[in-house]
């Protein structure tokens, strides 16, 4: 802790800060433009300017910039002194001397950084006779959009870009007052995490697309806090909803969670909510042979009660895409016995897997905070930048911790971003990648392996055993062994190590290795940590909530029939294969299919009901992490869609289960998971409860500027409606309700006065980049147990064999694509890749075939043809394909396939 | 006693003074340009639509009778898709157009807007939309907008130089 006195008055702040933190963390106004909480300190804007004085006596000072000057003891400062306001003033107009006048048409308007500082330092008329230089626009692919006149040239974009994400096509070109931050050619910004720059930049530079094609200013956006439902990370976010539509995502900071930034997935993935393929009418099948129906909710329920009657058998298909609530629901109708996880066998012995390791211990799940301090890590059989995306942007932070050390033994501070660079030389600390395929990650890795699922697994039991010669012994090739040797020795050395694994390749084998490695880790006294990555948002809720897939379900239909099956919000032709599927349906004289979006699955309903994706619902989902966070509704649903929780309540009161009439609000179905299954005890505790009040008001979700009240539905009737009431929440629909800041768990928005952009965040924070006031929102579900390291996994698999006649087929995944829900939205459907078979440089030659030629691929049940696509580090004797396309269908990978060439003879044939 | 006279006085004198009510409807008043009545989108000198769909006067509007969605057209011009005052719920206090940095909403001398029906005084783009620039005949704001739009480049605007040649190493 220092004292540092501002205009005559002391301050404690902690040490290490740099001046302009520090007065932000205490709550002063300073304007700044190039310092980024994230990003650190370069002092190119010269904006943020102190006075700062040697002592009491000193009464000249000098002007400083408060970004590049540490908070040491005994500074003495002065915001308000007269020279250094008009020092500021006059770098906001020498910086809109060229700043076009575009406000108006600006999508940033309204949330403007640059708004907010000119307004700030109190410039307000231009005086500058002369022209302005203006430049040319770029198109950057479909998702951020380019306005370059508006540039101020802070250079947060690149150093968001480049320095701190890693990506190589955009920077900045020319010289003096001409400098130009794009690409060298048009085209689709090539980074994962190109979506943040829209927030980073400080005026209108990049905006979203997306939110151009239904633009709305941010004072008229209705928002809630809501979770990313696009992967299993649980990334917390800001949805904004105007007439009735999803406008767009931003960044919702927990700091132990996504910190300042979300990938793309999660930003601009939201369009299927507004798609043209949700249901939004209950349908019924009058007879088997029959089209649906549209039909009211009343008459759906009527029907419900024929199915649904006393006695009958009835099965129930839970989703890892639904909240634990609507899943609980559904487990409570059907009953536990007859309750199913929906997810692959596949899929259902990984995540078993994982939640018995995660919940034994030593090694606790490492939280994307975690990941981001790892000062050593390993990579087992991931494509993070695919599979996780915002993962990947921790573990590139996490690769500069170990080299941080010589910035600290020269003694930089860590905020001094261009002097730490500096001193790092571009080197990275330990970070071992073994995959199948080449990953982006690969050139931040010290070592990386690229090999078979089961040769990753063998390498990952070998680090252990370098870690720990208790652990079992494994033979492996001499450069295999030297990896996995330096692999160990990086991660005994290292103060808070990291292993990484998952989902991704299917192998059951390569979770024990990973969980191996951090054992003997812990084994050794280290606090090593692990992070498994699951496909989707409530992946591990369900997998805590029950250890029965799909495959059980088709057996107890096997074995004992039913009558009725209620699939919830889940498409099983994504989990197993399509006749598999459809004899299962046909099991059953009823087919309730309760879902937002047309999916195969729903073509085979007899009764399709339609819920809310995650913009109109309320509900609890366990990250990756075993956090479990609640996402709020951000609009009412429209017309009879109904959160799946609802539906099946309305079921439960037709089957006469008491639930039917107590369960009045979500907490009451909260309140009933918790007290049921003790591994969700906190969940009670993941956010306020519905009767929550500030100073006995509502938190409202619209500003207290939205606009068009009294205008909006005029057309349609000129009495207002009554707004809608929220029994789920704390929340209001309208713009009435508490002013002030709002529990973190609540934050719907980042504002303050004089703050209107996203960066009013530092008013919410307990220190600048520090937790929120009153702590990160979300509840840890596991907690390991005994410390103790528990036997070693003993199993190993043999190594990897190359086949004569067929290949090992892995799964390979895209950031756009893979994903189930994103794909829904055209943004993204637009740059998903079209099916391919990846097949390595050796393996080319081997099969004879050239990029684009036509390959038939069989796997039990399945063949079809596809174009040949190289895909570099596949090793010899494995071919890959992309995971979860939809046009691909249900593959079950990883499995040995044939592959031949294809000599296509019209162009039909490729999609015979 | 004294100051009802005086009062009685006044009044009489009051009968000798020119008349200020006149005989409305027969007679018309002459309003100022300035008068705030009812509300008008202008259009451009060239004829396109002035309003960009800022939201501004929106959100100027203190009783929150503006509603409107922005959209953006082949030539890169914003206009809103639909523009919907509640003429019910208008106070007529010209914020908006205060509020307006196009020129595009402004207030008219015009106050005869009576109707029966309540649903009548929801006026839309096609009842607000007039087709010459009304007060401001000059003003076009993307010839000041660095925006560009077909017709008018980059650096074409006012008080613009050519784009930057960013391969240009001359110092």
């Amino acid at each position: 802790m220092a004292t540092i006195f501002i205009d005559n008055i002391p301050y404690t702040v902690k040490d290490g800060r740099n001046l302009l933190h520090a007065c932000l963390s205490l709550g002063f106004d300073i304007p700044y433009f190039c310092w980024h909480p994230a990003l650190h300190s370069v002092g190119a804007c010269r904006q943020c300017a102190v006075k700062q004085f040697r002592d009491e006596k000193d009464t000249r000072g000098k002007i400083v910039m408060s970004c590049m000057t540490p908070a040491a003891e005994g500074t003495r400062i002065s915001i308000n002194d007269p020279d250094v306001k008009r020092f500021r003033r006059s770098v906001i107009e020498w910086l809109m001397t060229n700043h076009p006048h575009d406000c108006p048409v600006c999508d940033e308007g309204g949330e403007c950084h640059l708004q907010d500082m000119t307004v700030m330092t109190g410039h307000d008329y231009r005086r500058f006779r002369f022209r302005k230089r203006t430049h040319r626009n770029q198109y950057l692919g479909p998702l951020v959009n380019h306005e370059m006149n508006r540039c101020i040239q802070c250079y947060r974009c690149v150093r968001f870009y480049r320095d701190y994400a890693g990506g190589r096509d955009l920077d900045v070109f020319a010289s003096h007052n001409r400098v130009y931050f794009g690409r060298h050619a048009d085209g689709l910004l090539q980074s994962e995490f190109s979506g943040n720059l829209v927030e980073v930049c400080p005026t209108g530079v990049f905006t979203d697309k997306t939110l151009k094609e239904h633009y709305t200013r941010k004072w008229d956006l209705q928002t809630a806090p809501t979770v990313c439902v696009h992967c299993g990370l649980g990334c917390n976010t800001i949805s904004g909803e105007r007439y009735g539509s999803v406008r767009r995502i931003i960044n919702r900071y927990n700091r132990d969670v996504n910190g300042y930034f979300i990938c793309d997935r999660g930003r601009f993935g939201y369009g299927f909510v507004n798609s043209g393929e949700r249901i939004r009418t209950p349908l019924i099948r009058r007879s088997k042979s029959g089209e649906m129906g549209p039909v009211s909710r009343e008459d759906a329920l009527k029907h419900l009660e024929g199915i649904l009657y006393f006695g009958a058998r009835v099965i129930g298909i839970g989703s890892p895409r639904a909240s634990l609530e609507s899943n609980f629901s559904l487990m409570t109708l059907v009953g536990q016995e007859h309750f199913y996880a929906g997810i692959s066998e596949q899929e259902q012995s990984l995540i078993d897997r994982i939640v018995d390791i995660l919940s034994r211990g030593p090694a606790p799940a490492a939280s994307l905070k975690d990941a981001e301090e790892a000062d050593a890590v390993l990579v087992l059989g991931e494509d993070i930048t695919n599979s996780a995306p915002r993962l990947s942007l921790s573990l590139r932070q996490a690769a500069l911790n170990k080299p941080m050390e010589t910035a600290r033994k020269m003694r930089i501070p860590e905020w001094n971003d261009t002097a730490v660079r500096t001193a790092l030389q571009g080197r990275r600390g330990p970070f071992f990648v073994a995959a199948t395929a080449a990953t982006k990650l690969d050139e931040i890795a010290s070592g990386v392996l690229h090999a078979a699922p089961d040769d990753i697994a063998r390498f990952g039991f070998s680090v252990a055993r370098e870690v720990d010669g208790n652990a079992p012994d494994v033979l492996l090739s001499a450069e295999m062994t030297a990896l996995a040797g330096a692999a160990a020795d990086a991660l005994k050395n290292a103060e808070r190590p990291l292993v990484v694994a998952g989902m991704g390749c299917g192998s059951e084998a390569v979770i024990q290795a990973a969980a191996q490695a951090a054992w003997a880790l812990c084994g050794t006294g280290k606090k090593a940590r692990l992070l498994f990555i699951v496909p989707e948002c409530n992946t591990l809720g369900l997998g805590l909530m029950t250890r029965r897939g799909i495959g059980a379900a088709v057996k107890a239909v096997a074995e004992g029939g039913g009558d009725t099956v209620i699939v919830m919000e889940n498409d099983l032709f994504r989990r197993a294969d399509e006749t598999k599927v459809k004899e299962f349906f046909r099991g059953f004289k009823q087919v309730i299919v309760i879902d937002h979006v047309r999916t195969a699955t729903t073509g085979h309903a007899d009764v399709l009901l339609p819920s809310c994706a995650f913009a109109e619902s309320q509900g609890t989902y366990v990250s990756s992490e075993g956090r479990a966070q609640r996402s709020f509704k951000v609009c009412m649903p429209e017309g009879d869609m109904r959160e799946s929780w609802r539906w099946i309540t309305d079921m439960a009161e037709i089957a006469g289960r008491p639930e039917g009439k107590t369960w009045r609000n979500i907490d009451h179905v909260v309140k009933a998971l918790a007290g049921l299954m003790p591994v969700f005890a906190g969940i009670e505790h993941a956010a306020p409860q519905a009767g929550f009040r500030m100073t006995g008001l509502r938190i409202p979700r619209q500003p207290h500027r939205a606009s068009g009240r009294a205008a909006i539905s005029a057309n349609v009737n000129v009495h207002e409606p009554k707004p809608p009431v929220d029994s789920d929440s704390a929340f209001s629909f309208s713009m009435e309700g508490y002013e002030g800041m709002p529990p973190p768990e609540l934050i719907q928005r980042y504002w303050s006065p004089g703050w209107n952009s996203v960066q009013a965040l530092n008013k919410f924070q307990e220190e600048v980049a520090g937790p929120l006031r009153g702590g990160d929102p979300g509840v840890r579900l596991l907690q390991p147990g005994p410390l103790e390291v528990p036997a070693y996994f003993r199993e190993i698999p043999p190594s990897f064999r190359q086949r004569e006649d067929s290949w090992l087929l892995v799964p390979l995944y895209h950031i756009f694509g893979s994903e189930e829900l994103s794909v829904f939205s055209p943004v993204i459907a637009g740059i998903s890749p079209e099916p391919y078979i990846g097949i390595g440089d050796q393996d080319m030659k081997r099969l004879g075939v050239n990029e684009g030629d036509a390959v038939a691929v069989t796997l039990p049940g399945y063949s079809r043809v596809f174009p040949v696509k190289k895909t570099a580090g596949l090793p010899e004797g494995i071919a890959g394909m992309p995971a979860g396309l939809p046009s691909a269908g249900w593959t079950g990978l990883p499995a040995w396939a044939g592959i031949v060439k294809k000599v296509l003879h019209k162009e039909e044939d490729r999609h015979a | 006693m004294i100051s009802i006279l005086r009062t009685i006085w006044k009044v009489f004198l009051h009968l000798f003074r020119k008349r200020v009510t006149i005989r409305y409807p027969e007679e018309r008043p002459s309003l100022a340009p300035r008068w705030r009545g009812r509300i008008v989108l202008s259009r451009d000198p060239d004829g396109g639509e002035r309003c960009v769909a800022c939201y501004l006067c929106a959100v100027a509007c203190p009783v929150d009778c503006i509603s409107l969605q922005a959209a953006e057209d082949e030539a890169g011009r914003r206009y809103p898709s639909f523009f919907r005052i509640n003429f019910s719920r208008c106070i007529f206090c010209g914020f908006c157009e205060e509020a307006c940095p196009t020129y595009a909403i402004q207030l008219t001398p015009d106050f005869e807007m009576c109707e029966y029906m309540h649903r009548n005084l929801v006026h839309e783009k096609e009842d607000l939309l007039i087709s010459g620039p009304g007060k401001y005949p000059e003003y076009s704001f993307y010839r000041v907008a660095g925006l560009a739009i077909s017709g008018k480049d980059k650096g074409e605007a006012e008080n613009e130089s050519a784009p930057v040649d960013v391969k240009d190493l001359m110092p």
